[in-house]
């Protein structure tokens, strides 16, 4: 080893606290890392029980309903992130997906619709089947093109699929679906478990959803898949002739998110047990995008909190609930103006091999370069990679 | 445009197979007038849209927002002028004249003004920085959403009553076609408009540093085109001609002035100009005139609750098979 | 960002373990980065065999003629110099080859087979690999990062494989790292591995280019004026740095302005002007070439050095 500084010497002075954090999250081994996380999750998991008084909706909103308005949100918003945060594709009709997912489960669970019936647990991957198919019909036209075809295709899109929930007849427009499955289980006096008045039981599936599609999203950021789309985010001509297959990997995004979005719709519906075509309009695309923007695109744990403030902020005041649209679109305006990362910024880690590769970085003594100037940008990995197991 | 029900629809919905060819057929040439006049609408807009993209390769989101605030200057004026939402009034040919030259002043002020100060608050700062393309998008929606929003939080979610002060008259027929007053001065004016912005871009100084801007910026600037002042007045000569769409749209539908009414005629003057060829201006008279057409035939054919779709079906199918449009994007290849 | 001047290399880390071997460690560890770098190459098979070939071809965009009717070989582990005053069609050519631009007639032949409507991103697997004139690195994203997506050319991961940790994704990762660190050595830049590629100084910019078409494995590396901007000390290192890069088995298409390097370096040089091939030889032919000094003399900047 020659390197020649500690690594807590090296942390420049201007680092803000937020490199901080991050820096000392990833200095702890895995273990500890597991130690602080699973009473988090644990705490997650038990807020619509632990109702705290500043969090709390009520008397507005019923608490618990309003976590799973959040997790939802959280849900979608993971999903955009793969498609405007990692690839950099603007996608302004995410809600058409949200609602595809959703009709399917309607479709194929409430006893309004003329179709057979399937039971909700499987009309979920189904929601999810068929969003993809949707994706890869509307990313393969435009996603050879400019990025702004795909955000007006997009965004048509969105406001098509609003068109058909409106005019076909097994959509049935207005009247909705009523009664649309929930998952199996019963409360000990017999009543089933999932219902709509009671969000709790929503909000736990909802999170065990997201833990796991946070995991998986994980795995692609962290894969030949991921760098390929931070790769097309940032120059696509010279990806495709470093041999990135950038048209294969955008739909890929664009599909993936899709599925999410499919998913979250399908949450939705089993949740409210009753839809119809309204609430599937633009302005809900243009906040599930702000939720996105907010916290910080590219960043998971920036786009919960981009999630839940965009989620959570009306629910709580329900007197600024009017001006939602206009402090968002405000907020995007500004935000793009003066930290187009973010609140929280872009991401601090290696996009190869996690840990091995700080591990490689560190083993050969590098970052001792007398550049100080970048030393924001690396503090997080030069500590990150020093605080690995040898 | 839900509003919007013409006979066209009303026959549609009689008819019992889901496509309607006698209606189609009967209506050929009604149609194909009316989607001229909705066409020459769309055509203005696009212009902005074309504009604008062929200079800063920017999809100005927010450029319908730019039109529908010329909707309410113009409903405004005649608010002003005493008029009020109930039967057309008796108007001398002179005053008429004289109301609408204002209205369309003032829409095309306002329209103007929106756009100059969309770019210098949103884009400019931006452009300064070296953003992103994705932050250009994400800007232009976020100032769509907050334009939209100060008309939502100002004047509520429902659209203006109808001020009419031209009564439609038919002129003369043609096969099915009523020619209206109304058609007569939609389409001359806007294929007016187009000209002077087609000669603007085309023969004078101004227009000359616009498609060498098009062409290439860096090469501009080195030639001391001051290409800041180039891109402000693309802004506002978009914004202009939107205002003079969003005049003849308040003739055409009274009750056009809705906050969000906006929004798919925007779609469809983007899908206009795409079709046309974006950054080409002929191509937004031609994209603009075509979609108008289509779209009426559209309905014709499949029922007015499909309208919008086919906008956006042929917006599709045009970036599938010619991705550049009818006629080529070429603002900045324009004949010197 | 452009630090041109910048002659020594920090101080430390590879650099200052490297500065310490002796002449044998050194000659073993270059063998060692070059094994890694290089691993399953064919580079001793089919010497002096033409690579690619530049067959007639013609590029037009609109009246303008960028190349007319260009022909040309490359052999397999040469050095071949393109050179020409600017605007004659150098960059077009490497546009043609790498299949950004479909030549008008002519066409592009590597190992005997036309490219014709070979994509892009395929042409790089197929083994033609480029830097650019103006640097194109993945900005938000690490040096190491940077060459490991080069790496990502002959990676079979599949998206279904990333997504579910398969045996095949860890492998490949693993190999990913370990060759990009190697190629980073090798290019004399691996003490900024873990920096943003937009924070390195412009010297790395334009080796971590060099780092990264080399990971996708190619049979033809194309540089683009990697010199552009060198100080004379730089211009040296990097003409080492191609020379190894040839010796590796690689065969080395180069755009360069300065004519002392392409001189000094290369094996046979074609000179372009106004999209036609001029004349073709080894560098003592071209130096004494009545054409290209023509063609130089009217170049009123000193493009010749």
């Amino acid at each position: 080893m020659t390197t020649t500084k500690t690594p807590s010497t090296a942390k420049p002075p201007t680092a803000p606290w937020r490199t901080s954090i991050s820096e000392r999250w990833n200095n702890l081994s895995r273990f500890q890392q597991w130690v602080i996380l699973i009473p988090v999750v644990v705490l997650i998991f038990a807020l619509p029980w632990l109702n705290p008084p500043i969090l709390t909706t009520e008397p507005g909103y019923d608490f618990s309903i309003a976590m799973f308005d959040v997790a939802r949100y959280c849900l979608i918003a993971i999903g955009l992130n793969v498609v405007v945060g990692q690839a950099g594709l603007l996608d302004l009709g995410y809600v058409g997906f949200f609602a595809i997912g959703a009709y399917v489960a309607a479709l194929f669970t409430s006893p309004d619709s003329t179709l057979w019936k399937i039971p909700y647990l499987a009309a979920v991957p189904l929601a999810m089947a068929i969003t993809m198919v949707f994706g890869i019909i509307l990313g393969s036209p435009t996603l050879r093109l400019r990025g702004d075809y795909l955000a007006i295709v997009t965004l048509g899109f969105g406001e098509m699929v609003r068109l058909f929930a409106d005019n076909v007849d097994a959509l049935r427009g207005n009247r909705g679906f009523s009664n649309i499955g929930a998952p199996p289980g019963t409360r000990e006096n017999g009543e089933p478990l999932f219902v709509n008045f009671d969000g709790k039981p929503w909000y736990v599936l909802c999170v065990a959803v997201i833990i796991i599609v946070l995991i998986l999203a994980g795995n692609l950021e962290r894969s030949r898949v991921g760098r390929a789309w931070v790769a097309i985010r940032d120059d696509e001509d010279a990806a495709e002739l470093m041999g990135v297959p950038t048209f294969k990997f955008k739909i890929w995004a664009f599909v993936i998110g899709a599925a999410i979005g499919g998913l979250s719709g399908a949450l939705y519906a089993g949740q409210q047990g009753f839809m119809n075509n309204q609430k599937f309009d633009v302005l809900t695309s243009v906040l599930f995008l702000a939720a996105v923007i907010l916290g910080g695109s590219g960043n998971k744990v920036g786009v919960l909190l981009g999630a839940f403030v965009v989620a959570y902020v009306p629910l709580r005041f329900l007197s600024i609930a009017e001006w939602k649209f206009m402090i968002f679109g405000v907020a995007l305006t500004i935000l793009m103006i003066f930290r187009p990362q973010g609140l929280l910024g872009a991401r601090q880690r290696l996009l190869a091999y996690g840990r091995q590769a700080y591990q490689r970085l560190v083993g050969r003594g590098e970052m001792v370069s007398s550049d100080t100037a970048m030393s924001a940008e690396k503090g997080g990995l030069m500590n990150g990679g020093s605080g690995a197991p040898k | 445009m839900h509003h919007v029900v013409s006979s066209a629809h009303i026959l549609a919905q009689e008819s019992d197979s889901w496509i309607n060819t006698d209606t189609f057929i009967d209506l050929f040439w009604a149609n194909t007038i009316g989607g001229l006049e909705y066409g020459s609408i769309y055509a203005l807009i696009a212009l902005g849209y074309t504009l604008v993209y062929g200079v800063l390769k920017l999809l100005n989101f927010a450029h319908s927002e730019v039109f529908i605030y010329g909707a309410y200057a113009t409903w405004f004026t005649f608010f002003l002028l005493g008029f009020r939402p109930g039967p057309t009034p008796e108007l001398a040919t002179g005053e008429l004249i004289a109301f609408l030259l204002l209205a369309v002043v003032v829409a095309m002020l306002v329209s103007g003004t929106t756009a100059l100060v969309l770019e210098r608050v949103a884009y400019r700062p931006l452009r300064n920085r070296g953003a992103p393309r994705l932050a250009f998008l994400i800007t232009a929606i976020g100032a769509s959403l907050v334009l939209q929003q100060i008309l939502f939080l100002w004047r509520g979610g429902n659209a203006e009553q109808a001020i009419r002060l031209l009564r439609p008259e038919t002129l003369f027929t043609v096969g099915s076609a009523s020619i209206q007053n109304l058609t007569i001065i939609i389409v001359v004016a806007s294929i007016l408009m187009w000209l002077v912005a087609d000669t603007f871009v085309n023969r004078t100084r101004f227009g000359r540093g616009i498609r060498a801007v098009a062409q290439d910026p860096e090469t501009a600037t080195l030639m001391g085109v001051n290409k800041e002042r180039i891109i402000m007045l693309t802004f506002v000569v978009g914004g202009l001609l939107a205002g003079a769409a969003a005049l003849f749209y308040m003739m055409k539908i009274p009750q056009g002035a809705q906050y969000n009414g906006g929004f798919l005629l925007g779609i469809k003057a983007f899908a206009a100009a795409v079709l046309g060829g974006i950054g080409n201006l002929r191509g937004a008279l031609l994209g603009g005139l075509l979609l108008g057409v289509i779209e009426n035939h559209g309905q014709a054919l499949f029922g007015g609750e499909w309208r919008d779709v086919v906008a956006f079906v042929l917006l599709v199918l045009v970036l599938m098979f010619r991705p550049t449009g009818i006629l080529g994007e070429s603002l900045g290849k324009a004949r010197v | 960002m452009t630090e041109k001047n910048k002659n020594e290399p920090a101080p430390g880390g590879i650099v200052a373990e490297v500065a310490q071997m002796t002449e044998v460690e050194l000659r073993e560890h270059e063998a060692e980065v070059a094994d890694v770098v290089a691993t399953d190459r064919e580079f001793a098979v089919g010497q002096g065999e033409t690579l690619l070939e530049m067959d007639n071809v013609t590029m037009r965009f609109g009246g303008l003629v960028a190349l007319d009717g260009v022909s040309f070989d490359i052999k397999r582990g040469e050095i071949l110099g393109l050179i020409g005053p600017n605007g004659a069609g150098k960059t077009t050519c490497f546009n043609a080859m790498t299949g950004v631009y479909r030549p008008t007639s002519g066409q592009v032949l590597l190992e005997g087979k036309p490219l014709g409507k070979t994509t892009k991103h395929k042409i790089t697997r197929k083994g033609i690999a480029r830097t650019f004139q103006n640097i194109r690195l993945f900005d938000e994203m690490t040096a190491l990062e940077n060459v490991v997506v080069g790496t990502d050319a002959r990676h079979k991961t599949s998206v279904v494989g990333a997504l579910l940790r398969l045996p095949r994704h860890f492998a490949e990762e693993k190999a990913a790292v370990e060759k990009a660190m190697a190629l980073l050595e090798f290019v004399g830049i691996a003490d900024r591995a873990g920096d943003k590629a937009k924070n390195l100084p412009y010297g790395y910019q334009r080796r971590l280019e060099i780092a990264r078409a080399l990971a996708t494995e190619p049979k033809l590396l194309c540089l683009d004026e990697p010199a552009a901007g060198f100080n004379p000390a730089e211009k040296d290192e990097l003409m080492e740095l191609i020379r190894k890069i040839r010796d590796d088995g690689f065969t080395v298409l180069l755009i360069e302005h300065d004519m002392r390097l392409v001189m000094g370096v290369t094996d046979r040089i074609v000179v372009l002007e106004f999209g036609k091939k001029i004349a073709e030889g080894t560098p003592e032919e071209i130096r004494n070439d009545k054409a290209v000094i023509a063609a130089y003399l009217g170049v009123p900047d000193d493009d010749v050095a």
